[in-house]
């Protein structure tokens, strides 16, 4: 009962200080909108104009398309996983014309809504040998697919400079002196950091979903539970790294340059602002390691794919374990004052 | 009276600098004590050991005659020398957090009637002078309502005013019967609040006792000072005298005859002055330089 009031205390102060600090409320609730607006505005006549198509095991292009640079190809492994892509505009045109396939007639499929999928049929034209077989499906926007980067961006760095930054500045001036001078233990007090920050960005990043879900009636096709729970389970993940950031540093300065060292990575590898598919293989397992690519895929595979929990189980079990992993280490390395 | 505290040969080394080297000390319960010495002493280090907050190259520390007694952190109080408080918490918002921690904390206003805080109770700490901040730490140091409490240069950097009033304040706090660890460079703090104290220098105890005890032990003559500048060198070497920052010192046990031996010299007594030893006298007795060195 006792380390409950002490947790619940502790969260409660915590609380207080973000709400009280209008400049970080204002940017928790404004910045992420801001950056989706202008991602909206941006691409909202249809975004890049460079054709996308998949190709479907050793497909190749047919021969007219291959030194075309206006062609970007796309290898897949997975018929469902391409097939999906074709469904949500996120792919022009997959063609199927493998050596090995035992299909006698080669094929590609389109979405009948995409207009570029037109485009690319009526290239094909002149070779009549081409099986078409249609995909309907919704059309997933750049917006669509960007929008869950963006709020999983959001929750990185609040989480890291949120809980990372704050604990540094609280040793730097003393405020964990005073809190290692009273019965409080270690656990308790990165426990209800961790609580308060979670509680403030699960509230922040629902207010941020439901205002731009109002405004741009973006693709939600698995169930809003489902989002949620990655959601919980990504920031406590991000927050728990953000609590080894800080289990030692006591200088904002240096604490400030590691965060930087750490989201940018994030923020290039973890698929916010573009797909890493084709990219090359070390980039992927590098991508692999990062805590929000977990998330990202997670909630973008329930948004636009209709996933359930079970169909992201490999990036929950990844978090899970990441989130495991830093804690650990952050309580074993935490201290609150440097010497 | 009963040791609620002993300290025994603890001794802090950071890499090559000694901070504290075999210090030893016996607190009775209920009293005022003091440790007294110039910045960089070693009283921070020594109390904030004492306190669990450093860890020491080596030494014990007995509370209640008990090592790591696990009772310790619910019965002290700490006020450290600097600590930031949350910037947007208020007063009243601070002692409910930190009364949290503890099974059975003061009450609320007991405290802010105790340690003057009505006037900006609902203010937020950002916005506290530096008077009013010393006075909210000093509330939260006794929301434990705690046997011993540690205070580490409470008045460092208060007006004259604010001081007075903190004397007050911890005058208060020595009538309820509590035991207080005060640290200070200030004699007059010292000499008005100290039961007992101890001086430091380079990390070390160098004389213990009351401050009465301390003065009559050493100085067994009144001090007869004048500005340097009345004074010939020939004449101070005559008179044993002491000069430092623009004064001389001349220890009297008759001061009549000093005076009579001053006026035959021909010495200028405009600017005389007679006074009985400090602390200060004390410690430049002790270490050759000055407190506030």
């Amino acid at each position: 009962m006792k380390y409950i009031k002490q947790l619940l205390a502790l969260c409660v102060a915590r609380n207080k200080e973000y709400y009280r600090d209008k400049g970080s409320l204002l940017w928790s609730f404004i910045l992420p909108p801001m950056i989706i607006a202008v991602v909206a505005l941006a691409f909202s006549n249809g975004g890049n104009a460079l054709f996308k198509v998949g190709l479907l095991g050793d497909s190749h292009l047919p021969v007219a398309w291959q030194q075309a640079t206006y062609i970007e190809s796309v290898k897949f492994e997975d018929p469902k996983k391409a097939t999906e892509r074709i469904r949500h505009h996120q792919l022009d045109l997959l063609i199927d014309n493998q050596v090995s396939s035992t299909e006698d007639q080669p094929r590609y499929l389109y979405n009948p809504s995409s207009s570029k999928a037109e485009a690319l049929q009526a290239l094909l034209k002149s070779e009549s040998h081409w099986r078409a077989e249609a995909v309907t499906g919704r059309e997933i926007r750049y917006i669509d697919w960007v929008l869950p980067g963006v709020l999983a961006m959001n929750l990185m760095f609040s989480g890291l400079y949120g809980v990372g930054y704050v604990i540094v500045r609280y040793r730097k001036n003393g405020v964990l002196k005073r809190l290692q001078a009273t019965p409080v233990s270690p656990l308790m007090f990165l426990c209800a950091q961790l609580l308060s920050r979670l509680m403030i960005m699960l509230i922040t990043s629902a207010v941020v979903f439901a205002g731009t879900h109002y405004f741009l009636d973006f693709l939600m096709l698995g169930r809003f539970v489902d989002l949620f729970a990655v959601a919980l389970l990504g920031n406590v993940c991000l927050l728990s790294m953000g609590l080894l950031i800080a289990s030692r540093l006591a200088n904002e300065e240096f604490a400030n340059g590691l965060l930087n060292l750490i989201t940018f990575p994030m923020l290039l590898l973890s698929e916010l602002w573009f797909s890493l598919d084709g990219a090359p293989n070390w980039m992927t397992a590098v991508s692999e390691l990062l805590p929000l690519t977990h998330m990202v895929q997670a909630a973008r595979a329930i948004m636009l794919e209709g996933a359930t929990l079970g169909d992201v189980s490999h990036q929950l079990a990844a978090m899970a374990l990441l989130s495991a992993v830093f804690l650990l280490v952050s309580a074993k390395l935490f201290k609150w004052r440097t010497d | 009276m009963s040791t609620i505290l002993e300290i025994r040969n603890l001794v802090k080394h950071y890499k090559e600098v000694k901070a504290v080297n075999g210090v030893s000390l016996q607190i009775p319960s209920g009293c005022c004590f003091g440790l007294l010495g110039p910045n960089g002493a070693g009283k921070t280090t020594t109390i904030e050991m004492i306190e669990g907050i450093t860890q020491p190259t080596s030494g014990e520390i007995l509370y209640k005659g008990q090592r790591d007694n696990p009772n310790f952190k619910l019965e002290a109080g700490i006020q450290f020398q600097s600590t930031a408080l949350m910037d947007y918490l208020t007063v009243d918002e601070f002692l409910t957090l930190f009364g949290s921690f503890y099974p059975n904390p003061q009450p609320t206003e007991r405290l802010i009637e105790q340690c003057h805080l009505g006037e900006f109770r609902s203010q937020q700490a950002a916005k506290l002078s530096g008077g009013q901040r010393q006075r909210v730490l000093l509330a939260i140091a006794l929301i434990n309502d705690p046997d011993i409490i540690f205070l580490d240069e409470p008045t460092t950097g208060l007006d004259p005013q604010a001081r007075r009033n903190f004397w007050a304040l911890i005058e208060e706090i020595k009538n309820q019967g509590k035991t207080i660890v005060l640290t200070t460079h200030y004699m007059d703090e010292a000499e008005y609040l100290c039961d007992q104290l101890v001086i430091v220098d380079r990390g070390q105890v160098i004389a213990e006792g009351s401050p009465q005890t301390l003065l009559q032990q050493q100085f067994d003559h009144v001090l007869v000072c004048l500005d340097a500048s009345a004074i010939s060198a020939a004449q101070q070497q005559q008179f044993s005298a002491l000069e430092h920052n623009g004064k001389v010192t001349i220890k009297s046990r008759s001061v009549e005859e000093t005076l009579q031996a001053m006026i035959a010299a021909g010495i200028n007594l405009n600017s005389l002055q007679v006074r009985n030893p400090t602390l200060e006298d004390l410690f430049l007795q002790l270490t050759g330089h000055s407190l506030r060195d």
